[in-house]
């Protein structure tokens, strides 16, 4: 089966700092694949490069069949993308968000109201959809984002810490949207640095100074490391190599 | 082109739903004209005056009818002594004293010189310079038409005809300077915070990940700007035109496509700096500074660009409004047509696409 991300020897450098050093993974399809690492660690360059936000220094990778290089334009097709900052138009009702993004994504006019309607009735926020995104907590927010990063039906979609600042039963809801999602078929490509969100993913990575110092299932590293929790693998990792 | 359209709704609903960006953005350009039409005006109307008349003859008392009637001077005050100018002065009642003095009558009839005093009050000297010339003008135009053969012997007689604009108004001046400021103000002050807004919510990078390409980004934040500031641009010359009576004498189709023009080359500016600045704050000093001063400074909108030094000549052309000035003067005071304003016409343009490219380039490097 094709790969869903693909990378080889995937390396940024920031003049003499290298951001991410020869990152080289793959991502199966249809997978809930976590990113970890510390602030600063190069898991946001590495997502960047594959949204096509950023130009690799060297290496290679693929998105969805196509090459960062030369096909970006179709990466950006076939991407959803939820940034730390859930990208949503606080000014804009609920309605008017989705609708431009159904808007910018091409999808069909016709097709925007009933796709409206299936996220406001998915995320139960009929009685807001015409009120600012402003006046909405956090939560759904955050839950609006995702939907909204999906609405074109993206192969894959890429979450950037997307559980930022919201608290443990929020969070618990919005990975059963990813769930779903993975279900569904999409496949999911999330960085986080909260360590029980680990133990959701199919497979994680976890990058240490630019480095990709492990990948495998939450159970496999576990085992490995010989430890009982995905926060103390990722204790053993980092500070295996950094002072701190 | 779905997207693109979905795109400009959206920017248009940022704009309309933005209290203060509405209010600077239709509030600002009435504000300035009125006020620059009105209140800032370097015609004299109305200034007061005092009459010391040592003679009481009926000469002195024409000659003092003929300046009231002028519309430039008020009467405040028939002052009695001498004394009396210094107190009417500090009082800052009046502007102008004028004293005839004793045996003036006598010395005009026989054609002896019969001497008039201007006092005027220097503590503003262009006042002071215009209100003798115009006191000057009218007594002189009093003489003349007594005694139409009379001729001083050996004087040349300097004529001198205001073309163009013969009652020297004020509004002539200004409402061009105004309406270059105010639509590169709220056009580039605007646009300018857009992107820096984006950036700073974090819906650019969205926005750059979605399949909306950077041209149609930076288009459609142009657009409804676009849209907006032109209707601004047809109130000001409405304004202009009715309300300050500045005449319109050549095509208004012109007038209005390069005030287009003019408006698109002032988003340009403005969606540059936001392609190099971060915040928003940083977008809108950087708007103010680069551009409202400049262009109050230097485009010839206050002082002519012919009176200061080379060096501040050679940057004035720099600035885009002093292009735009020009081509406003000459197609509404002038009249003329493109065949005179071709070449500011292009500079405009030129300036237009340089800015439009940069700030492509800039937005595509910066994110990589």
């Amino acid at each position: 089966m094709e790969k869903a991300v693909s990378t080889n020897q995937l390396t940024r450098k920031f003049g003499s700092f290298i951001a991410t050093d020869a990152i080289t993974f793959d991502v199966n399809q249809g997978e809930i694949f976590g990113f970890l690492g510390a602030n600063g660690a190069g898991k946001t360059t590495a997502m960047r490069m594959l949204c096509g936000l950023l130009k690799p220094s060297s290496g290679e990778a693929t998105v969805a069949g196509f090459d960062v290089y030369r096909q970006s334009e179709k990466i950006k097709q076939n991407i959803g993308y939820m940034s730390q900052r859930f990208s949503l138009y606080e000014d804009l009702t609920v309605r008017e968000n989705i609708r431009f993004y159904g808007g910018i994504y091409g999808l069909r006019r016709a097709d925007i109201p009933t796709k409206t309607d299936q996220i406001l009735q998915k995320l139960g926020i009929e009685s807001v959809a015409d009120s600012l995104v402003a006046s909405l907590p956090l939560g759904w927010k955050q839950k609006l984002a995702f939907s909204v990063a999906l609405i074109h039906e993206p192969k894959i979609v890429f979450l950037d810490e997307p559980t930022g600042g919201v608290d443990p039963i929020t969070r618990r809801q919005f990975w059963d949207l990813i769930y779903e999602a993975a279900h569904n078929g999409t496949t999911v490509f999330v960085t986080t640095h909260y360590m029980d969100e680990a133990e959701y993913c199919n497979r994680v990575s976890i990058m240490v100074d630019g480095k990709m110092k492990a990948l495998d299932t939450p159970a496999g590293l576990k085992t490995a490391y010989g430890v009982d929790s995905m926060d103390a693998v990722f204790q053993i990792l980092a500070r295996g190599t950094s002072t701190k | 082109m779905n997207r693109f359209i979905a795109f400009v709704k959206k920017e248009f609903f940022h704009i309309l739903r933005d209290r203060r960006t509405l209010l600077i953005l239709f509030g600002l350009p009435l504000v300035q004209v009125l006020l620059f039409g009105f209140a800032l005006t370097n015609e004299i109307k109305n200034a007061g005056i005092a009459v010391l008349d040592n003679d009481k003859s009926p000469h002195t008392q024409q000659i003092t009818n003929k300046l009231l009637a002028s519309g430039y001077f008020q009467l405040r005050e028939n002052l009695r002594s001498n004394s009396d100018i210094e107190r009417a002065f500090r009082k800052g009642t009046i502007k102008l004293a004028v004293v005839f003095p004793a045996g003036f009558t006598e010395n005009y009839e026989h054609g002896r010189s019969a001497q008039i005093q201007l006092l005027a009050d220097a503590t503003e000297q262009n006042t002071a310079i215009s209100l003798t010339n115009y006191a000057t003008a009218i007594i002189r135009d009093y003489t003349a038409e007594r005694n139409p053969d009379a001729r001083p012997p050996l004087t040349i007689d300097v004529r001198s005809r205001m073309v163009f604009n013969p009652e020297l108004k004020g509004a002539f001046v200004f409402v061009p300077g105004v309406m270059a400021m105010v639509l590169l103000l709220v056009s580039a002050l605007m646009t300018s915070v857009t992107i820096a807004r984006e950036r700073e919510t974090g819906t650019l990078e969205v926005l750059m990940v979605s399949p909306l390409s950077q041209g149609q980004i930076l288009l459609g934040k142009v657009v409804p700007y676009l849209l907006l500031s032109f209707l601004n641009g047809c109130i000001i010359i409405a304004l202009g035109v009715f309300v300050l009576k500045v005449p319109l004498n050549g095509s208004l189709l012109l007038l209005l496509a390069e005030t287009l023009l003019f408006i698109f080359l002032a988003l340009s500016i403005g969606i540059f700096i936001s392609s190099i600045v971060d915040t928003q704050l940083v977008a809108m000093f950087a708007s103010l500074m680069a551009m409202l001063l400049p262009t109050i400074f230097l485009s010839g909108f206050i002082f002519p660009i012919e009176s200061m030094p080379k060096p501040l000549q050679i940057v004035s052309n720099l600035i885009p409004a002093k292009y735009f000035i020009n081509i406003v003067k000459g197609i509404m005071i002038k009249g003329a047509g493109l065949r005179y304003l071709w070449q500011p016409t292009l500079v405009l343009i030129g300036m237009s696409i340089l800015f439009m490219g940069l700030s492509l380039r800039n937005l595509k490097t910066r994110l990589s």
